[in-house]
């Protein structure tokens, strides 16, 4: 909320300037988020009166004024502002000025007329057009004539229209609802300075006619918990004297009316909203406040036609719907200059309707926010009394006697009790009883002390304090988090240490990393069609209610998705060489909306471009499919699974290079795949040729490993063979391997795969494979005999099992 | 000419040449034809059998040690001859140190995952467990169990992805606290925990907002634990993450789970005793505050018997404060260029 520095000294006196006064309350209370005077660097702005008005020799819409300003000689200044007249009191930006947006006055000439300066509407003085009183195209700013009286010509204008005031933005937390009124601001910053603070008073003259012979009133208890009404008649609606307009402005609200205004006013000085209607309007001498039936149709204030539902808390006449009840007026009933009587309402109405029909309409107004967080019910019917005493005083009308009172909930103030033991045990200080004392005496709070108990009786005001934890924050902050001790917990220790699991998923980033792939985090919410891509997971992506864009709108089903648009990032921007990868969730659903999806940890990685640049010792390599299988393999030797790990070809993987792709495998546990994006897809994400994986991390975590295993070293010479074969082309290199693994015997030890030879003189249909055969006897050197025979044996299965001939 | 003069100059003959021998191939020459069945020392020896017997020892004594000498200066010259052909060829094999090596790739860790894990490690050595929780959470958990039930008006604080009334994407990690608290058993002593990991919000992303963030929450939770230990920890978390030489300043703030809740700010100067206050610039860097008693009423701990406190801090914000990053979203695009800066540094 703004809070002017000058009302605030109404209240007490403040000496200290106003940026110490904001730290002391950013410190103690809420955030001051901002601190000005809204002049700026604005100066040589000054009153004026308009002596005289003449035509522009050389222009239809100009005209030529002499000014009084003060000064032994008047100002002639040239203005295009269609409302100027004689005898009018204005605002002058002086030769030398500054106004507005840092704009510098000087004086010139236009169309052949000296011109010294410039009348100023608010707009050009920094108001905001939403605070301004009138629109910029009515005009400069003319003062009223009783206003005006009591100015001088060529006095101060900035100080006049109160832009010298200090003033302080509080950023006010959900729990000190009480600081967005000045009362409650002002208790608070009494509360700092340990100061008194003098509340408004005000005197309400009543006449003989009984406001309940005008007017009826009924709320249910569970709607309005406080609910009466006052009628001021005889009212002559106008603009409010400028103390009042400078006081809402400089609070950010527009002046509109004396009536309007002054309900306004009462809202900031209390935090109590209220409301006037015209009491001719209203169709019954009566109002009532009901749930509003579904579909009612309201025009509010703003022009708007809306539909209520029966949600929503109104307020009514006769069987019309006026208003949302603390939301917004209606039109039907708005209070105009041909108002001669109003009716002015003060209540409290229930927080949830009120924050259900604000959110429903889309109208958080300034009512609406203090109805949802709370009002001072000990404030509600004073407010009321002293709004009717305002519009007496300056709309001249009369007030009835006595309130209608529809509701009148009764404040039984809490006590609530805390001990100077419980104070330190939860703060970890020594503060005395006495210096507990001393804080409630700031506050204002009353307290009878036994022992080292306090019973402390919490008034309306602080309607945020119910449990000792709330009078324990009020003592920390106002004895000061700073003379807190910093100190670590003691107590019973405990071992602080990282789960296997959490071992595991970090040894698999650091193994990435050491591969060459830089660690990657991107967007978990994408679009439907994203979502569902490269899925290892029956189920599918949930969709979020209410999306805030259409690219973020469904969880993903593979990290995959997202790396590939971290390529296309990159792409787009020439780094054409991407190597990464990523950790992370992927969300699985049944189709069963009332509980979670499944959360399953995995492992993703992207090879784009080339892998190792150009250098003067190496030619640029390319990422290929094998480069990216190699570091997989890698990675799934680290994690020493028991059962070992098998790639599958799989011609039909989503998203997928039919031809390139192979499914992975732990035993018989599918644990992801490996491969190259399909070209369509590729295409699709506009990424060049891209090889990917992406692996099930909680399955390998879950899965069975070597514990502690350790092999003796063979003190013997392992013996060296190699044999190179002729197969059908389409024989997997993985089924050859195994027949040697099952013919080799109990010696083979290693086979490598040297060389993969197509075309030239191997016929079209055939390939080459030359394999390195590792044997070793961990009890005796291997004859050279028994290891021919061995490699004999392993041809003899190659050729019976693939029709290999051996080279 | 006596045979022990023959056998003195066929020595400093020899020696001339073995000292002449250019290289090992020449040595080898000079070494056969003095040494060699036929060279001039057996011809020497063979002259002996004319000798008399007392000569004979004198004779073949000296014939032993000049063929001792010769072998000796053959031997030497050879290592010497060695060593000339060793720093050739070293020579010839000189090559430009200074050109770049051959590149290794390696791959690094988001800037965010050190920040992450530069915390675990510090909180795991204060004796605190790494616990996550789930990304798409329960409202119950979420809000309620935090304390902010449905209607709240601290609700509107934080925009919600819901994706049914009762399921959301969780705006906070604080969900886990609730999910900690109701599965802790205290006999097996006090509760401490800090919790990673990705939280959402329903903001439109720009330089200072982003849909997707980080947090990660800290709570412990025994009979005795103070805002002193609070703010002790903090100071702690400060202290690794910025320098000893930082100090923090804690605010009055409001979180529902909270009491007192207060604001934590960071210097992001040094701090030096004789410092004059108003030159101290701090930086909001977290949330913390005494765990509110209806949180550990709603988690089933009594709240009369046990207390504590709770944090949330933000590993994004820490890092665009640390590198001064001005723009959140680079966190999430994964721009290569951005990615490998940030090589172990966190």
């Amino acid at each position: 909320m703004k809070v002017s520095v000058n009302w605030l000294r109404d209240y007490l006196p403040i000496a200290l300037p106003a940026s110490e006064l904001a730290e002391k309350i950013s410190r103690t209370a809420v955030e001051v988020e901002g601190q000005y005077q809204p002049k700026g660097n604005m100066k040589k702005v000054v009153i004026a009166k308009v002596l005289s008005v003449v035509p522009h020799p050389d222009s239809d819409h100009l005209v030529i004024t002499q000014l009084d300003a003060g000064e032994d000689e008047p100002i002639q200044v040239v203005t295009g502002a269609p409302n100027v007249a004689e005898g009018q009191t204005v605002v002058l930006a002086k030769h030398g000025s500054v106004i507005g947006d840092n704009k510098k006055i000087r004086k010139g000439k236009l169309r052949g007329e000296l011109s010294n300066g410039m009348l100023a509407a608010l707009q050009e003085l920094g108001f905001e057009d939403k605070v301004a009183p009138k629109d910029f195209e009515d005009g400069i700013w003319v003062f009223n004539d009783i206003d005006a009286a009591d100015l001088q010509p060529g006095e101060d204008a900035l100080t006049v229209l109160g832009l010298d005031d200090d003033v302080l933005e509080t950023g006010i937390t959900p729990n000190r609802a009480d600081l967005f009124s000045m009362n409650g601001t002002a208790w608070e910053v009494a509360a700092i300075l340990s100061e008194e603070p003098t509340l408004p008073a005000f005197e309400l003259n009543e006449t003989d006619e009984q406001t309940s012979d005008v007017i009826e009133a009924t709320a249910p208890a569970e709607l309005a918990s406080k609910y009466a009404v006052r009628v001021v008649k005889n009212v002559t609606v106008k603009d409010s004297p400028l103390w009042l307009q400078r006081r809402l402005w400089t609070m950010g609200i527009r002046p509109i009316s004396n009536i309007v205004d002054i309900t306004n006013y009462m809202l900031l000085m209390y935090g109590q909203p209220m409301h006037a209607f015209d009491l001719n309007a209203l169709p019954e001498a009566e109002v009532h406040v009901r749930r509003a039936y579904d579909k009612e149709a309201i025009k509010t204030l703003d022009g708007v036609a809306r539909e209520a539902s029966a949600d929503d808390i109104v307020i009514a006449s006769g069987d019309e719907a006026l208003m949302f009840a603390g939301v917004m007026g209606g039109e039907s009933t708005e209070v105009t200059h041909e108002t001669t009587d109003i009716v002015l309402e003060g209540a409290i109405f229930e927080p949830k309707s009120i924050r259900h029909t604000a959110r429903d309409q889309s109208l958080h107004s300034e009512a609406s926010m203090r109805f949802e967080r709370g009002v001072n019910v000990e404030d509600t019917f004073t407010a009321l009394d002293h709004a009717a005493a305002l519009v007496a005083e300056l709309a001249d009308g009369q007030v009835t006697a006595g309130r209608v009172v529809a509701q009148d909930y009764s404040y039984e103030a809490p006590v609530v009790d805390v001990s100077v033991d419980r104070v330190n045990h939860v703060l970890g200080t020594t503060i005395t009883a006495a210096e507990i004392a001393a804080v409630f005496d700031r506050l204002f709070f009353d307290y009878e002390k036994n022992d080292n108990v306090f019973s402390v009786t919490i008034p309306a005001r602080r309607w945020d304090i119910t449990i000792a934890a709330d009078l324990i924050e009020e003592i920390a902050r106002l004895y000061g988090f700073d003379n807190l001790p910093a100190t670590l917990p003691t107590g019973e220790t405990t071992p602080g240490k990282l789960t296997p699991k959490q071992q595991l998923v970090r040894a698999s980033r650091h193994a990435l990393e050491g591969l060459g792939l830089n660690q990657a985090i991107s967007y978990v919410l994408t679009t439907p069609e994203k979502a569902d891509r490269f899925k290892l997971h029956e189920g599918e992506p949930i969709q979020l209610d209410y999306p805030m864009s259409q690219d973020r709108q469904q969880t993903r089903s593979s990290l995959l998705t997202g790396l590939l648009d971290d390529v296309a990032y990159n792409v787009a921007r020439k780094q054409t060489d991407v190597a990464l990868y990523e950790q992370g969730r992927v969300f699985v659903s049944d189709g069963d909306l009332t509980k979670r999806p499944q959360e399953i940890e995995h492992l993703a990685g992207v090879l784009s471009g080339n892998i190792t640049e150009r250098t003067w010792v190496q030619k640029a390599q390319a990422a290929d499919f094998y480069v990216l299988k190699g570091i997989v393999e890698q990675l799934l030797k680290n994690y020493d699974f028991v059962e070992p790990v098998h790639f599958v070809a799989n011609t039909v993987r989503q998203d997928m290079h039919p031809g390139r792709t192979a499914d992975i495998y732990v035993g018989n546990t599918l644990i992801g795949f490996v491969g190259q994006i399909h070209p369509m897809t590729a295409k699709e994400y506009r990424i060049n040729e891209t090889f990917a994986f992406e692996l099930n991390l909680d399955e390998i975590i879950a899965l069975p490993k070597h514990q502690g295993r350790y092999e003796a070293i063979s003190r013997y010479p392992a013996v060296s063979r190699d044999l190179a074969i002729l197969v059908d082309r389409d024989v997997p290199a993985s089924r050859i391997e195994e027949a040697i693994q099952q013919a080799g015997g109990k010696y083979l030890h290693d086979i490598v795969i040297f060389d993969v030879y197509t075309g030239g003189n191997v016929p079209s249909d055939m390939k080459s494979v030359a394999f390195g055969l590792t044997f070793i006897n961990a009890e005796q050197t291997m004859l050279d005999e028994e290891t021919n025979q061995t490699v004999d044996h392993i041809a003899g299965a190659l050729a019976e099992q693939f029709g290999a001939e051996i080279r | 000419m006596s045979l022990q003069d023959e056998l003195t100059t066929l020595l400093d003959e020899a020696l001339v040449q073995i000292n002449d021998a250019a290289d090992v191939k020449a040595l080898n020459q000079v070494r056969v034809h003095w040494l060699g069945k036929k060279g001039p020392l057996t011809e020497v020896l063979r002259g002996m059998k004319n000798l008399s017997p007392e000569e004979r020892p004198v004779v073949g004594a000296l014939a032993n040690e000049v063929r001792d000498a010769l072998t000796t200066a053959i031997s030497e010259r050879q290592t010497h001859l060695e060593l000339i052909a060793l720093d050739a060829q070293l020579a010839s094999e000189t090559i430009d140190v200074t050109l770049p090596g051959r590149s290794v790739k390696q791959g690094q860790p988001h800037v965010l995952q050190q920040i992450i894990e530069n915390l675990e490690d510090q909180f795991i050595g204060m004796g605190y467990q790494v616990i996550e929780g789930p990304e798409v959470e329960e409202d119950q958990y979420n809000f309620e169990r935090m304390n902010l039930p449905k209607d709240h008006p601290a609700r509107d604080m934080q925009d919600t992805f819901y994706i049914t009334p009762e399921i959301l994407m969780r705006t906070q990690t604080s969900p886990v606290q609730a999910r900690t608290m109701e599965a802790h058993d205290f006999n097996q002593g006090p509760l401490k925990m800090v919790s990673p990991g990705r939280v959402y919000r329903r903001d439109t992303d720009d330089a200072t907002h982003s849909h997707q963030f980080h947090q990660m929450e800290g709570l412990v939770i025994d009979k005795h634990i103070t805002m002193g230990d609070l703010k002790g920890t903090l100071l702690a978390v400060a202290h690794n993450l910025f320098g000893e030489a930082h100090d923090i300043r804690l605010r009055p703030s409001y979180f529902p789970f909270t009491e007192p809740s207060v604001e934590v700010d960071i210097s992001w100067n040094a701090v030096t005793p004789d410092m004059n206050p108003e030159d101290i610039e701090w930086i909001e860097v977290l949330g913390a505050g005494m765990v509110h008693p209806n949180v550990l009423r709603k988690s089933g701990i009594d709240p009369e018997v046990y207390g504590g406190f709770a944090f949330g801090l933000g590993p994004d914000r820490f890092a665009m404060l640390k590198y001064g990053v001005e723009d959140i979203r680079n966190f999430y695009l994964n721009d290569v260029r951005f990615l490998t800066q940030f090589d172990q540094k966190g």
